[in-house]
C-alpha cells in the first residue's frame, strides 16, 4: 500500500524473545536469543537467514503456535497467547486440506470465525476471484499444480482479512518460474492496495526474493538465531532484478552473510565448537566436488551470487557448500566471493583416485571428529567401533539431532576419502573396506 | 468482484425428481422398513424362540440374513462409537494413553470366542425374559471381533496427523471440536474404512458362533444365518449348508456393492497423498446417491447443523491455569503410575484367586503345554501358507489385469467364514481314518490364508516398474530375481498379511480344533479345543485360564516375532 504511508503504530512489538528446547544432556538448546523487532502498518518485513537460524521458530511464536521461553510478543498492544485473530499464515508446504475443494479450503477459516453462511460464501468467492483462482472453485488440491495450490494458500489467508499475513518460505516449494509469477502477482495486489491486510512478515532464505519484496530485511545469524543486521530496502516497486542498485544490494547482503568468518561455534563455553564437536556443514563430497569444478571454471575465483544464479541454488544449498570447502581449506570466501586455494586447484585437476587421497588428507587434518574416529579404529585390536560410542561423545556437546547429522556427514566424508568403512545395519565403524 | 458465476457444485438442480431420486428413495425406505421389522422382533419375549424355532426351510433364509445383517451393523455402529471415544482419549491424553493402548493390545489378542459364554449371563440379565438380552450378547460378541483394529487405526491416524495441517488448523483458530471433525477424522478416514471392511469380514466368522449361544445346559438360538448353519451341521443337512453358503455369498456381495465400495470411492478424497496418481475407485451406488437431489436434500439439515456446531469461537487453548500446570508435574505422573500399578496388582490377585478356587498349578502347566501345541500348529501353517501363496501372489500381482480379477475373489474368500466348510473336513478325516491332531490343523488357516494372498498381490502390483525394468535389463532371472528383487519388494506387504492371518488363526483354533458334524466329533489337542471344551461344559475357571494362556502366548508371539520383523521391514524394505 504505497498510498498509505508507513505509520508509526506498531502492529507487532517483540522484545527480548528467547526460545530454547531441552536437549539430551543437561543444558537447553538455545534456538533464538534476544530477538527484538517491530512490524508497522503497510510494510513487508523479511526474516532472512540460513536454515537453523530459528526464523521459522520465530514465526510460529508470533502465530501463537508455541510460546517463547522468555520475552514478550505484543500484537496490537496485547500479549500473544495462543493463535490470535488477525494473524494468518501461508505455509511452505501449502498445508491445504486434501479432502476439501478449493472453495471449502478458502471458506473454512471463515467457518471457524462463525460467520453467517451467505457472508462466508461471498467473501470466499471474492478472495478466490482476487487471487486468480476463479474456475477452480470445485477442484480438489490434488488436481492443482503447485503454483495453484499456493494460490489457494494465499486466498485462505487473505479471506479472513488478517492484519498481519505471515509467509513461511511460501515460495520455496515452487519451481523458479511459478514462484516468480506468484511473487509478482502478490506484489501487484499489495501495491494496488487490493489486499485486505495491513502488514506482511515473511521468512525466506532467498536473498533476491527478500530484496524484491521487502521494505526491511532482518538478517539472522545462526546458533543461536539472532538478528545480525537490519537492512532497509528503499527501491520503488515494481523492482527490477537487473537494476544496478538492486544487484548492489543483493551483493552486499551476500557479503554480509559470508562475512561472519569464524563458523558460529556451538555453545561458546567449554571448548565446544572446536574439537570433535565442530559443527560440520551438511554437504556431501559430490556437491563439494561440483562446486570446486564450477569455481575452477571461473579461473578459480567467482562471485557467489553469480554462482547461485548459474547453479540455480539457493543460499541454503550454496553457503554450506562454501563453508565445507573453507573448512577443508579447499577454498576461501570473502566479500561475497569464493576463491580456490592451491590445494583446491590441485583437486579440481586431479583424477578420482588422487581426489580421494587429497580429500582424505584434508579431512584427517581439519575435521577433528574424522581424525578421532580413525585414531580409535587404529588403536583397537579389532579395528572396529560402534557408532554409539561416538554419538555419546557428541551428545555431550550438542543435541541428539545435531549429533546424528554430524555423524551422517562425517560418515559420508570418511567413506569418500576411504579413511574408514561403516556398516549401517550393525551401526559399526571399521577399517575393512570390501576388497 | 463477487459477480462470479457460482461453482458448479452449488448450482441448483431441476426440482423434478430424477431416476436417481426414485431409486435412492426406494432403497432408503426399504432399509428403514427392514430395520423396523428386525427391531420389533427383538422386543419379543424370549419364549418366542422356543415356539418358533429356527427351521432349515431355505425360504426363511432371506429373513435370517436380514436379522444377521442388522446384528452386524448394530455391532459396527457400537464399534464406531467405541473407536471414536477410546482412540481419541488415548491420542489426546498422555496418561490415558499409557494404560489404554496396552489394554487394547491385550484385547486384540484375547480369543473372542471364549468370551461369549462369559458375557451372555450379564446381557440376559439386562433385559430379562426378552429376546433383546440375547441379541445384546450376540451383538457384543460381534463387536468384540470388530472394534480393536478400528480403534488402533484411528489412534494411529490421530497420532500421525501431518504437522502443517495441524498448524494450519490451529492458526485459523478451529475449536478442538471443529478440528476433530474437519481435520483429524477426515485424515483418519481411509484407514478407518479399510479396517471397517476387515472387521465386517472377521465378524462373519463370529456370527456363526454368536447366534447359537450355550450357557451351561441351556442353548439360546437367535434366528439368523449363523444359527441356521449350526442347525444344519447338527442335523447333517448338506443341502441346507449349501443354501446358507449361497445366501452368505449374496449378502457379502451386497455389502460390498452397497456399502464398502461406495465408502471406499467416497473416502478416496481423504487420501493424503496429493498426486493425481492412480485410478480413483468407482461405485454405481455412490454415484446414485450423489446424483440424487433427494439424498442431498435429506442430508442438508444435518450438514448445516454440523457446521453450526463449529461456530463456537476457539478459546485460548494454550492458557496455562494452575490446574493444568499441576496436572503436568512429574509428581502427578508418579501418583498416576502408582494408582495404575495398584489396580493392576489387584486385578492379578483376583484373577489368580478365581482360577485358584478350583484349579491347581498342574492345570496351568497343562494349559501352557496345550498352548504350545497350538503355537506350533499356527507357526507351521502360516509358514506353509506363505510358501504357497507368496509366489502365487507375486505372479498374479505383476499382471495387472489378472490381479484385478483375482483381488476381489481373494477378499471375498477372506470374508467368507471358513467354519462353514469344517463339516467337509470332518467327513473326510473320518472317512479316511486320519489323525485329527494333524489333519484338523489346516482348518486353522483355511479362512486366514487369503490375507497373505491379497496383501502380496497388492504389494506386487505396487512394485515399481522401473525396478522391474532394470532387473530385466541386467538379466537378473530365476532364484536371484526372487531373492534380490521381488521378495524384498513385497516383504512389508507380506508381513501385514501374515500378521493379520496369524492373529485370525489363533482365534480360529477355538473352532478348528474342536469340530463336529452331527454327533460325530473330532478334537485336536491344543489350547483352542481346551477353551471350546470348557465352554461346552460351562467350566468358568478353565475358560478364563484358557483365555489367559492364549492371550499371553499371542502377545509373546507378537512381541518376539512380528513386531521386530515389522520394524526391520520398515527400515530396510519400504519403497519410499
Amino acid at each position: 500500500m504505497p498510498d498509505t504511508v508507513i505509520t508509526d503504530k506498531p502492529l507487532l512489538d517483540i522484545k527480548g524473545v528467547r526460545q530454547s528446547f531441552p536437549k539430551g544432556s543437561g543444558e537447553d538448546l538455545l534456538v533464538l536469543d534476544d530477538i527484538n523487532l517491530t512490524l508497522r502498518c503497510g510494510e513487508i518485513v523479511g526474516l532472512l537467514g540460513r536454515s537453523g537460524s530459528g526464523k521459522s521458530t520465530l514465526l510460529r511464536l508470533i502465530a501463537g503456535l508455541s510460546r517463547p521461553t522468555a520475552g514478550t510478543i505484543l500484537y496490537d498492544g496485547v500479549p500473544v497467547r495462543g493463535p490470535a485473530p488477525g494473524i494468518a499464515m501461508v505455509f511452505q508446504t501449502f498445508a491445504l486440506f486434501p479432502w476439501l475443494t478449493v472453495l471449502e479450503n478458502v471458506a473454512i477459516g471463515l467457518e471457524a470465525l462463525g460467520l453467517p453462511e451467505h457472508e462466508i460464501r461471498k467473501r470466499a468467492l471474492s478472495a478466490i476471484d482476487l487471487i486468480g483462482l476463479d474456475g477452480f472453485e470445485s477442484a480438489y488440491p490434488k488436481e492443482l499444480s503447485g503454483g495453484m495450490r499456493q494460490r489457494v494458500g494465499f486466498a485462505r489467508a487473505v479471506v479472513v482479512h488478517p492484519k498481519i499475513m505471515m509467509m513461511d518460505e511460501a515460495f520455496s516449494a515452487l519451481d523458479v518460474l511459478t514462484a516468480e509469477n506468484l511473487r509478482t502477482d502478490f506484489l501487484e495486489l499489495w501495491s494496488d492496495g487490493q489486499l485486505p491486510i495491513e502488514a506482511v512478515l515473511m521468512v525466506t532464505h532467498n536473498i533476491e526474493e527478500a530484496v524484491l519484496m521487502c521494505d526491511r530485511i532482518l538478517v539472522f545469524s545462526a546458533d543461536p538465531g539472532r538478528i545480525a543486521r537490519e537492512i532497509p530496502v528503499a527501491l520503488p516497486h515494481p523492482r527490477d532484478r537487473e537494476d544496478p542498485l538492486f544487484r548492489e544490494l543483493v551483493d552486499s547482503i551476500y557479503v554480509e552473510m559470508t562475512a561472519r568468518k569464524p563458523r558460529p561455534t556451538v555453545r561458546s563455553d567449554r571448548m565446544a565448537g572446536t574439537g570433535i564437536a565442530l559443527l560440520l556443514p551438511r554437504v556431501g563430497p559430490n556437491t563439494m566436488a561440483g562446486l570446486i569444478e564450477t569455481v575452477a571454471g571461473y579461473e578459480g575465483r567467482a562471485d557467489l551470487p553469480e554462482i547461485a544464479k548459474e547453479l540455480n541454488m539457493e543460499i541454503d544449498d550454496l553457503f554450506p557448500g562454501a563453508d565445507a570447502l573453507q573448512l577443508l581449506r579447499l577454498a576461501e570466501t570473502e566479500e561475497g566471493d569464493i576463491r580456490l586455494t592451491p590445494i583446491g586447484r590441485t583437486f579440481a585437476e586431479a583424477d578420482t583416485e588422487d581426489r580421494k587421497r587429497l580429500f582424505a588428507r584434508q579431512i584427517l587434518a581439519y575435521v577433528p571428529l574424522a581424525a578421532h574416529i580413525r585414531r580409535v579404529l587404529d588403536e583397537r585390536p579389532t579395528h572396529q567401533a560402534p557408532k554409539s560410542r561416538f554419538r555419546d561423545e557428541l551428545e555431550d556437546h550438542m543435541s541428539e539431532d545435531y549429533a546424528e547429522h554430524t555423524l551422517r556427514t562425517v560418515i559420508g566424508w570418511g567413506r569418500y576419502g576411504e579413511i574408514f568403512a561403516y556398516n549401517d545395519q550393525l551401526e559399526i565403524f571399521s577399517l575393512e573396506n570390501p576388497t | 468482484m463477487a459477480t462470479e458465476p457460482m461453482p458448479t457444485s452449488m448450482t441448483t438442480r431441476p426440482s423434478i425428481p430424477s431416476i436417481w431420486d426414485v431409486a435412492a428413495f426406494a432403497i432408503v425406505v426399504a432399509l428403514f422398513a427392514m430395520i423396523a421389522t428386525a427391531a420389533q422382533q427383538m422386543m419379543r419375549p424370549l419364549a418366542v424362540l422356543d415356539i418358533v424355532p429356527v427351521s432349515l426351510d431355505p425360504w426363511n433364509l432371506p429373513e435370517y440374513a436380514l436379522r444377521t445383517t442388522v446384528r452386524m451393523f448394530a455391532a459396527l455402529a457400537v464399534s464406531l462409537v467405541f473407536t471414536f471415544v477410546y482412540a481419541t482419549v488415548a491420542a489426546k491424553s498422555r496418561r490415558a494413553e499409557q494404560i489404554l493402548i496396552p489394554i487394547l493390545d491385550v484385547l486384540q489378542s484375547v480369543p473372542i470366542l471364549g468370551f461369549i459364554s462369559l458375557t451372555i449371563v450379564v446381557f440376559l440379565s439386562l433385559a430379562p425374559g426378552r429376546v433383546l438380552g440375547a441379541e445384546f450378547a450376540a451383538i457384543f460378541a460381534i463387536f468384540t471381533s470388530q472394534a480393536w483394529n478400528m480403534t488402533f487405526s484411528l489412534y494411529q491416524s490421530l497420532r500421525t496427523l501431518p504437522e502443517d495441517l495441524d498448524e494450519a488448523a490451529r492458526s485459523f483458530r478451529f475449536s478442538s471440536w471443529m478440528r476433530f471433525w474437519r481435520v483429524e477424522v477426515p485424515f483418519a478416514m481411509p484407514g478407518l474404512i479399510w479396517n471397517m471392511m476387515m472387521s465386517m469380514s472377521g465378524g462373519w466368522f463370529f456370527v456363526v458362533a454368536a447366534e447359537a449361544i450355550t450357557v451351561g445346559s441351556t442353548t439360546i438360538t437367535l434366528p439368523g444365518i449363523g444359527s441356521y448353519i449350526a442347525l444344519a451341521i447338527e442335523q447333517r443337512n448338506l443341502a441346507a449348508v449349501g443354501w446358507a453358503i449361497l445366501t452368505m455369498a449374496v449378502v457379502i456381495a451386497l455389502y460390498d456393492q452397497c456399502l464398502f465400495r461406495p465408502l471406499v470411492a467416497w473416502a478416496d478424497r481423504f487420501r493424503f497423498e496429493q498426486t493425481p496418481g492412480d485410478e480413483a475407485p468407482e461405485s454405481w451406488f455412490l454415484t446414485m446417491l450423489r446424483r440424487s437431489g433427494f439424498v442431498r436434500a435429506a442430508t442438508a439439515p444435518l450438514r448445516r447443523a454440523m457446521r453450526w456446531t463449529f461456530r463456537r469461537p476457539a478459546q485460548g487453548e494454550n492458557s496455562q491455569n494452575p490446574a493444568a500446570r499441576w496436572l503436568r508435574s512429574p509428581w502427578t505422573d508418579r501418583a498416576w503410575a502408582a494408582v495404575v500399578g495398584v489396580l493392576a496388582v489387584y486385578a492379578a490377585v483376583r484373577l489368580v484367586r478365581f482360577i485358584g478356587q478350583s484349579l491347581v498349578i498342574d492345570d496351568v502347566v497343562t494349559a501352557f503345554g496345550l498352548g504350545f501345541l497350538t503355537l506350533i500348529r499356527v507357526s507351521v501353517l502360516i509358514a506353509l501358507a506363505s510358501v504357497l501363496w507368496v509366489p502365487i501372489g507375486v505372479i498374479v500381482g505383476l499382471r495387472p489385469r489378472l490381479a484385478q480379477r483375482i483381488q476381489p475373489i481373494a477378499q471375498f474368500l477372506a470374508a467368507f467364514p471358513a467354519n462353514l466348510l469344517f463339516p467337509v473336513a470332518v467327513f473326510a478325516i473320518v472317512h479316511f481314518g486320519l489323525n485329527p491332531d494333524i489333519w484338523l490343523s489346516p482348518l486353522i488357516v483355511l479362512g486366514t490364508q487369503w490375507y497373505i494372498l491379497f496383501n502380496v498381490v497388492a504389494g506386487a502390483s505396487a512394485f515399481p516398474s522401473d525396478l522391474r525394468d532394470s532387473a530385466i535389463n541386467l538379466r537378473v532371472r530365476g532364484w536371484l530375481w526372487w531373492r534380490k528383487v521381488v521378495l524384498p519388494g513385497v516383504f512389508p506387504y507380506y508381513l501385514t498379511g501374515a500378521i493379520t492371518a496369524s492373529g485370525g488363526s489363533w482365534n480360529a483354533s477355538i473352532v478348528a480344533e474342536f469340530v463336529s458334524w452331527g454327533d460325530q466329533r473330532l478334537v485336536a489337542r491344543g489350547i483352542g479345543s481346551y477353551i471350546a471344551k470348557a465352554t461346552e461344559a460351562g467350566d468358568q475357571p478353565r475358560i478364563v485360564l484358557g483365555i489367559a494362556v492364549m492371550s499371553v502366548l499371542v502377545i509373546l508371539f507378537n512381541r518376539a516375532l512380528w513386531r521386530p520383523l515389522y520394524r526391520y521391514a520398515e527400515r530396510r524394505f519400504r519403497l519410499a
